[in-house]
C-alpha cells in the first residue's frame, strides 16, 4: 500500500464571480471577492480520498501556498476527507508574485520530506491558467508524470492513467513515484457533510515557510499589464453565401 | 484585509461553540484582539463552511427536484435521503449518536440555505432539528435516546402532533386522551396539520392523560409509526409548501408503553412552549431564507429586462421598492440571527424570537408579492420559480403560531418588562 499522497489545493476567485480588472491594470480586484477552492483542485483531493477509502492509500495530506486565508482551502480539504493539512505560508510580494516555478519547488521539497509516492494536482488554476506546475514538480523530483487523468488506477507499484488528449484517449503505465494532474471527467467531487466539517476542525494544519525548505521564492516572471478583454465587436449579418465571401474578401480575411 | 483580521479575532472567541456560557463569552473577548462587538453577521469558520456546503448541495441536490415535488405535491424519497446523507437532519445530535455534533445557529444557517431553493425542504428539516431532536436530547431517559436519536440523525423522521380539529392557538384545549391501565396507556383521539406525517417513523404526540387537571394533563408520548390503531389520514391539497405532507392523524385504541412517555406525566403544555420558543426562530430562518430566494431570482431580471430604452431597475419607483424590500430583509436577517445568538447564549430570547417569527413571516409576503409585480406577467406563470415562493410564504403567518399569537405573546412579556 502507498503510504501518502500529497494534494496540492490552491484558493483561487470562485468561478461564479464576476471579474474585475483593477483601475490602475496590474491585476484584477481580489479586495471582498469570494474565494474558493480550484474546481481542478477539489478533482484532485476527491480523486486522494477515493484511494484512501479503497485503502491504497494511507494518507492524503493537503498542501497550500498563500496568506492566512489559505487555511479555509486547506480546512474543506481536510472537510472532504484529507488527514492533514500544510499552510506554506507566501504573503506580500511573494503571493502576488507567486507561480507554477516556486510553487512546484515548495511540493518537490515537501514530497521528499513527507516521504510521498504520489502527488495529484488539478491540471490547472481558473485564474492564471498556466498547467504547469504538475510538470515543473514532476520535472524537479525526476518522476514520471500522468498529466491531464481522466481514471487513475494504482496497480501494485505502478499508476495506470488515462489521458484526454487531442486525439482522444491515452492510456500510459508509470512507474511510482508519479505525479498526476487532474482534469474535468476524473471524478465529481463530494461535497463536505456537516459532520466531516465538524471532524475537520480537529484535524492538524501545520505552518512552515518556504525558507524552512530552502526554496527561493524569486519570480522569474513580472507582470507587465492586465487588462480585460477586447468587447465583442457586433456581427454582421448576410443574405447568401456570395455575399459572405465578399465581405470576408473585404476584411482583408481571404 | 481588516475584516478577516476581525473574523479570525473573533473565531477566537467562538470556539468550542458548545461550552459555552454567558460568563465565558466576557472571558473570551477579554482577550480577543478585535473589537469587542463584532457584527451580528460574523460567523465561525465552520459556519460558514456549513452555509457553504448546505448552499451548494440545495443547489445541485434539491433544485432540479422543487418544481416537480410542489406540482405532484409529494416530497422525493432522493431528496430526503441525501439530507440525512449530509447530516442536515441531526444537526444538534451528539456525535456519540451518529449526530453532526454542532450548533443551534448552525440549525439555523442549514434551514435558511435550504429555505432559499424549497421552504418545503427546510420546514422537514426546521421540524426535524428544532423540535424532535430538540425535545428527545433535553427530556429522553438514556434508553429512549438510545433507541431513537441515532435514527433521527441518520434515517428517520419525526413528526410534531400537537394541533387538532377544535384545538389550535388554544393548542392546549386538546382533546386527545391517554388513559393509563397498569404499565400502558390508551390514546384516543385525532390530530390536524400534522407535517411530515407521511415520512415520518415516530411521532411525539401530545395528549391528555388527566383532562380532569386541564391542560396540567398534558402528556408527550413516543409513537411508533406501525403502532396498531395509529391511522395516518388523506394530505391536505395545500396552497403552499405543497411537497411538505400535512395530514390528519386518527388514534383509534393506540397502545404506548409508559416508558415511551417523553418527560414526566402532566408537563406536556411545559414542555411544548418551551419548544416551541426556540422553533420559532427556526421558522423566522425558513421565512427568511424563502424572502431572500425570491429576492435572488427576481432582482436579475429587473437589470435584464429593458423597456422604455433602459433597464426596469434603473427606473426610480423600481429602486425605490427594491431598497425598501431589502432593508426589510436585512432587519429580519438581523432579528432570526440575534434571537438565536441569544438563544445559545443561554439568555432569554422568548420575545426576540416572536419577534423574529413575526417580522420575518411579514417580509416573506412583502417580499415575494413585490417580486412578482416587479416580475410583470413572467412572475404569474409557473414556468418561473417566484409565484412558488408566493404560495409558499402564506402559512409563515399561520403555522408555530399564529402573528396574533405571537404579538400576544410580545405584549404579556413587555407588561411585565414595565411593571415597577
Amino acid at each position: 500500500m502507498t503510504a501518502r499522497v500529497l494534494v496540492g489545493v490552491k484558493r483561487v476567485i470562485d468561478y461564479a464571480v464576476k471579474i474585475r480588472v483593477k483601475p490602475d491594470n496590474t491585476g484584477v480586484v481580489t479586495d471582498g471577492v469570494k474565494h474558493s477552492m480550484n474546481p481542478f483542485c477539489e478533482i484532485a483531493v476527491e480523486e486522494a480520498v477515493r484511494l484512501k477509502e479503497k485503502k491504497l492509500v494511507q494518507e492524503v495530506v493537503a498542501v497550500s501556498c498563500g496568506p492566512q486565508q489559505v487555511q479555509e482551502t486547506i480546512r474543506t480539504a481536510l472537510a472532504m476527507g484529507a488527514d492533514r493539512g500544510i499552510h506554506v505560508e507566501v504573503s506580500g510580494k511573494d503571493y502576488d508574485s507567486l507561480g507554477p516555478l516556486q510553487v512546484s519547488k515548495i511540493l518537490a521539497a515537501l514530497a521528499k520530506k513527507e516521504e510521498a509516492s504520489l502527488i495529484i494536482l488539478g491540471k490547472q488554476a481558473i485564474d492564471d491558467d498556466c498547467n504547469q506546475t504538475g510538470q515543473m514538480t514532476a520535472a524537479l523530483l525526476d518522476w514520471p508524470q500522468g498529466t491531464f487523468a481522466s481514471e487513475l488506477v494504482i496497480e501494485g507499484d505502478k499508476v495506470k492513467v488515462v489521458r484526454e488528449i487531442d486525439g482522444g484517449l491515452e492510456t500510459i503505465k508509470l512507474n511510482m513515484p508519479v505525479v498526476v494532474t487532474a482534469d474535468l471527467r476524473l471524478n465529481t467531487p463530494r461535497y463536505a457533510t456537516l459532520p466531516n466539517i465538524m471532524k475537520a476542525k480537529k484535524k492538524k494544519i501545520a505552518n512552515m515557510k518556504p525558507g524552512d525548505l530552502g526554496v527561493d521564492m524569486t519570480s522569474r516572471v513580472e507582470v507587465l499589464r492586465v487588462d480585460e478583454p477586447p468587447q465583442r465587436q457586433a456581427g454582421v449579418k448576410v443574405e447568401s453565401v456570395e455575399d459572405l465571401v465578399s465581405k470576408l474578401k473585404e476584411a482583408g480575411r481571404i | 484585509v481588516h475584516t478577516v483580521n476581525c473574523l479570525r479575532s473573533f473565531q477566537v472567541a467562538l470556539c468550542p461553540m458548545s461550552s459555552r456560557t454567558v460568563t465565558n463569552i466576557a472571558t473570551e473577548q477579554a482577550v480577543n484582539t478585535g473589537p469587542m462587538f463584532p457584527p451580528l453577521q460574523t460567523y465561525s469558520e465552520e459556519e460558514t463552511m456549513m452555509r457553504e456546503a448546505v448552499k451548494k448541495y440545495a443547489q445541485e441536490r434539491i433544485a432540479p427536484f422543487v418544481s416537480k415535488m410542489d406540482e405532484n405535491s409529494s416530497m422525493d424519497t432522493e431528496v430526503i435521503s441525501s439530507l440525512f446523507e449530509q447530516g442536515l437532519m441531526g444537526i444538534e445530535i451528539g456525535t456519540e449518536y451518529g449526530g453532526t455534533g454542532s450548533s443551534f445557529f448552525s440549525s439555523i444557517l442549514v434551514i435558511e440555505e435550504l429555505a432559499k431553493v424549497d421552504p418545503s425542504v427546510a420546514v422537514l428539516c426546521d421540524i426535524q432539528n428544532t423540535l424532535i431532536n430538540t425535545l428527545l436530547m433535553n427530556l429522553g431517559t438514556e434508553e429512549q435516546k438510545e433507541k431513537y436519536l441515532m435514527s433521527l440523525a441518520t434515517d428517520m423522521v419525526g413528526s410534531f402532533c400537537l394541533s387538532e380539529a377544535g384545538s389550535g392557538s388554544d393548542a392546549f384545549s386538546l382533546k386527545t386522551k391517554a388513559e393509563k391501565h397498569k404499565d400502558y396507556y390508551i390514546i384516543n383521539g385525532s390530530k390536524m396539520w400534522i407535517s411530515n406525517a407521511e415520512q415520518a417513523g415516530i411521532f411525539l404526540v401530545m395528549a391528555n392523560a388527566d383532562p380532569s387537571a386541564g391542560y396540567r394533563g398534558i402528556t408527550c408520548f413516543i409513537v411508533e409509526q406501525n403502532t396498531a390503531g395509529l391511522q395516518i389520514g388523506k394530505k391536505e391539497n395545500k396552497l403552499g409548501l405543497r411537497a411538505s405532507s400535512t395530514c390528519p392523524l386518527t388514534f383509534d385504541n393506540v397502545q404506548v408503553h409508559e416508558k415511551n412517555i417523553l418527560g414526566k406525566v402532566g408537563q406536556g403544555y411545559k414542555y411544548a412552549i418551551g419548544m416551541l420558543n426556540g422553533g420559532r426562530i427556526g421558522i423566522a430562518a425558513q421565512m427568511l431564507g424563502l424572502a431572500q430566494g425570491c429576492f435572488d431570482h427576481a432582482v436579475p431580471y429587473t437589470k435584464q429586462r429593458v423597456q422604455f430604452g433602459k433597464r426596469i431597475f434603473d427606473f426610480q419607483g423600481m429602486q425605490h421598492q427594491i431598497a425598501h424590500v431589502a432593508t426589510q430583509l436585512e432587519a429580519a436577517r438581523l432579528l432570526t440571527y440575534n434571537a438565536a445568538r441569544l438563544k445559545e447564549a443561554g439568555r432569554p430570547f422568548i420575545k426576540e424570537a416572536c419577534m423574529a417569527k413575526y417580522f420575518a413571516s411579514e417580509v416573506a409576503t412583502l417580499t415575494t408579492s413585490k417580486c412578482i409585480e416587479w416580475m410583470g406577467g413572467v412572475g404569474f406563470t409557473k414556468d418561473y420559480p417566484i409565484e412558488k415562493y408566493y404560495r409558499d410564504c402564506k402559512i409563515g403567518t399561520i403555522y408555530e403560531g399564529t402573528t396574533n399569537i405571537q404579538l400576544t405573546t410580545m405584549a404579556k412579556l413587555i407588561d411585565q418588562e414595565y411593571d415597577s
